[in-house]
Order: C-alpha cells, then structure tokens, then sequence
C-alpha cells in the first residue's frame, strides 16, 4: 500500500501539470473573483469563506480525471486489481494521493488567499482547519466520481456533473464552518459535523469505490 | 409461482400490455375529476386566495419527485441482488420522469411564491433540497446515457443510486443547517390529525391518485419501451453474426 502511494506522489510530481496546476487554478479563482464582484473590502470579506472553499472544491476537481484513467489505459488497473493488495486498499491509497498532491498543498496556501480576499483576521485557524478536515473528503468522493467514469472517453464533463451534488454537504458545512469563526459565533457545531462526513467518506467510499471498479474491469 | 416471474422481460411485456390502457385511463380520469374538482368547484383560501389552486399541482409532483427517486432506488437495489433486468431497465425509465416531476414541482412552487412571498426563488431548505434532487436526476441520466454496455451501465447507475441517495439525505439535513426557511412546514402527514380542510383535502387526494398513477403509466411504458430496444439490439446482432 505504501509502495502504491509512492509510486502515486512520484507520478503526481514527475508527469508535472498535476501538483501544481490545481494550485495555480485556485489562484487564478480566488484573483478573478474581486474583478467580477469589485474590489469593496467589507463585500469581499463577507464571501470569502464561500469563495475559498467553493475555488479550493473546483481546485480539487480539476484533477480528478487523472485518478484511475491513465491506470486505466495502461493496464496497470487490472494489474493492481488481480495483485494481493485489495481493491478497496487500491481506491484509499489513490484518494490519499490526490489528497496529499492537491487538498494539502490547497489548505496550505489558502490563508494566503484568504489575505489577497481580506478574510476577518479570527477566520484564519477556522480556514485551516475545516480545509483540512474537508478537503480528504473532497479527495475520497473524487476518487468515487473518478472510478464511475473511468470507462468513458471524455468523461471529464460528466465527471463533474456526478461529482459536484456529492460534494454539497461538505460544502455546506465547510465554509460555514469558516463564516461562523469569522463572525465570531461557535463554529463547532459545523465543523464537527464536516468531520464526520469525511470519517464517513472514507468509512463506506472505498467499498462503493472498488465495487465501481471491478464492474469496470469485467 | 413467486412475484419475481414477473420480472421475466416476456412476463411482464404480457402483463403490462392489458395493464396499461388502464391505468393511462384511470390516470386520466383522475386527474381530469381531481383537476376541475379542485379548480372551479373549491372556494378561495382566505388569505391566499386563488393562489392556493396551484396546491392540485404542486403538492403532487413534489410528493413523486421524491417517491420517483425512492423507486430508483429500490429498482436498483433490486437489480444488484437479484439481476432482473426488467428493474435496471425500470430504474432507467423512472430516471426522466421523476426529473421532470422535480421541474414541475419547482415552477408550480416559483409560480405561488411570487404573488405569496413576493419572490420567485429563495435559497430555502426545501427549495433547495430540490434543486439539488434535480442535480442528482440530471447526472443518474447523464451517467446512463454515457455508458455503450447496458450491463455496465445498469451496475454502474445502481451504485450511483444508492451513494446518491446517501448524500441527497445528507444535503437535505445540511441544506435545514445553512439556511432558515421560508417554505411552510409539510402540507399533509400521516401523523396530523387534521391537515388541510376537507374542502381542499378530497380533490388534492384524487390528484395525487392521479399522479401515482400517472407515475406509473409512464414508467410501464417506457420500460417496455426500453425492454423492445434490447430486443431490437439482440436481433440485430443476431442478424450480424449470420
């Protein structure tokens, strides 16, 4: 499993695009924004938390497709499928990797954007936190989308279209989470329900996710 | 003799042929009775007027948008156990009558709400809830239509159910989390003593008979609609190989 996550990071980094495209996205996001809505400090940083988080989403999104499709390809799938490792173990550690290449490096660098959004000072650590309790979420759904469509040429489009209703919940609670810190009410409540839907995710998602693939691999 | 011989696809051709006039007709009558009933032969609520009408339509294909969805869900649930592929085929078939249902129930409901709460759309939990219901319609559809192996294809939607169905609940409770509503609390329950006054009560119920009946006149038909493809298909594979 540890030399399949490698093997993942190692591709993720080398093939270039991947790492730090979904990050230069989130910036190109996070920039247009203000030009769309106008500059106002007050106007900007009341939608912050909703625009970092639903630009981080987006972010996430982008490379979803690359998950199971070149494996796919190449047949290195049915490889890892008949391989000793279950299939189950193969769609955790492929939701790992997209997390650590594209959710890590997301939450690491949003309070930077938070800045550039002028987000309220205390909403900073509730920023951090929910990313980084959200964002494997994003990752694992991903990985669940990206198993469905693997089969279909093009299927980046339909692709985001299963994708993007399954990530409502955590949306929804994530960047509440963050406009309830930076209002200065409890964000606990809202927090502690996002984790539970990522502990959730990766409790049951690997199953439907393997199950996905070996329908896939008959 | 058990209830799933009728699942066999030259079973259910046999039965759904007498079937349906019946309840393409019934349907008719229903919602023809129910209908009028409830347009010309109501009176006016006191505070909402006439407005109050557009509940003969509203309630109805907001109740089998959802049921719709339900329906796929066991259809499916059924298809991964025991593999009939009349149910796939069912699940596939329920799929754009329930979205158009889910439509029906938003605009039935924009209409009513710009004389009633001045705005045709509010980011209400309810309202919500089924815009985000219509979301998970559209990609179910878009998944079918994207798959050429219709084994695949049918595994491959029934697994999107049921997870779908998992976060649809999940984005309902998160959806009441978000935002405070404006929608009125449900307009009839089994558990209320009384809901709505009979006047209105009696023909809303013919309605939703029409309704469900309706539901599932469509549904027949375009499964079997769906069943004749496949056989087309095979025929023409046949016809091929000789």
């Amino acid at each position: 499993m540890i030399a399949l996550l490698m093997r993942d990071l190692r591709l993720a980094f080398r093939a270039g695009g991947g790492f730090g495209l979904g990050l230069a996205f989130f910036l190109i996001v996070v920039v247009l924004v203000p030009f769309g809505v106008g500059p106002e400090t007050e106007l900007l940083s009341r939608i912050a938390p909703g625009i970092l988080w639903v630009a981080s989403l987006l972010a996430a999104l982008l490379s979803l497709d690359r998950i199971f499709a070149l494996d796919y390809e190449d047949g290195s799938l049915s490889l890892l499928a008949t391989s000793p490792l279950p299939l189950e173990g193969v769609a955790l550690m492929k939701a790992l990797a997209h997390w650590l290449t594209t959710g890590l490096p997301l939450t690491l660098a949003a309070p930077l954007m938070g800045f550039l959004l002028s987000l309220a000072p205390e909403a900073y650590v509730y920023l951090f936190v929910s990313l980084l309790i959200g964002t494997p979420a994003l990752s694992m759904i991903g990985t669940f989308g990206a198993a469905l469509t693997v089969g279909i040429r093009r299927g980046g489009l339909l692709l985001s279209l299963l994708v993007l209703p399954l990530y409502v919940p955590t949306l929804i609670f994530g960047a509440e989470t963050v406009r309830r810190g930076a209002e200065g009410l409890d964000p606990t409540g809202a927090g502690i329900l996002m984790a539970g839907i990522t502990a959730g995710c990766f409790a049951f998602l690997p199953f439907a996710t393997a199950a996905t693939l070996r329908i896939n691999l008959r | 003799m058990s209830m799933w011989e009728y699942a066999n696809p030259k079973k259910f051709m046999g039965w759904t042929r007498p079937v349906l006039p019946w309840t393409f007709g019934l349907a008719g009558v229903c919602l023809v009775v129910g209908l009028i009933w409830g347009f010309f032969f109501t009176p006016d609520d006191f505070r909402q007027g006439s407005t109050v009408k557009i509940i003969y339509l509203h309630v109805p294909s907001a109740l089998m948008a959802i049921n719709a969805w339900i329906m796929m869900l066991v259809a499916s649930l059924i298809w991964v156990v025991r593999r009939h592929h009349v149910s796939a085929l069912a699940a596939r078939a329920a799929a754009p009558v329930g979205l158009v249902m889910t439509l029906m129930a938003l605009f039935t409901g924009g209409i009513w709400g710009q004389p009633m709460w001045g705005t045709f759309w509010a980011w209400d939990p309810r309202l919500t809830s089924f815009l985000i219901l219509f979301l998970f319609y559209l990609g179910y559809i878009a998944l079918w239509e994207a798959i050429e192996d219709p084994d695949t294809a049918a595994d491959l939607t029934a697994v999107l159910c049921m997870v779908g169905s998992v976060f649809a609940i999940l984005s309902r409770y998160a959806v009441l989390f978000w935002s405070q509503g404006l929608h009125q609390g449900a307009s009839l329950s089994l558990d209320a003593e009384e809901n709505i006054s009979d006047v209105f009560w009696f023909p809303l119920l013919v309605c939703i008979a029409g309704f469900v009946l309706l539901f599932v006149a469509l549904v027949l038909m375009r499964t079997r609609t769906e069943i004749r493809i496949r056989r087309m298909r095979a025929l023409e594979v046949r016809a091929n190989r000789a």
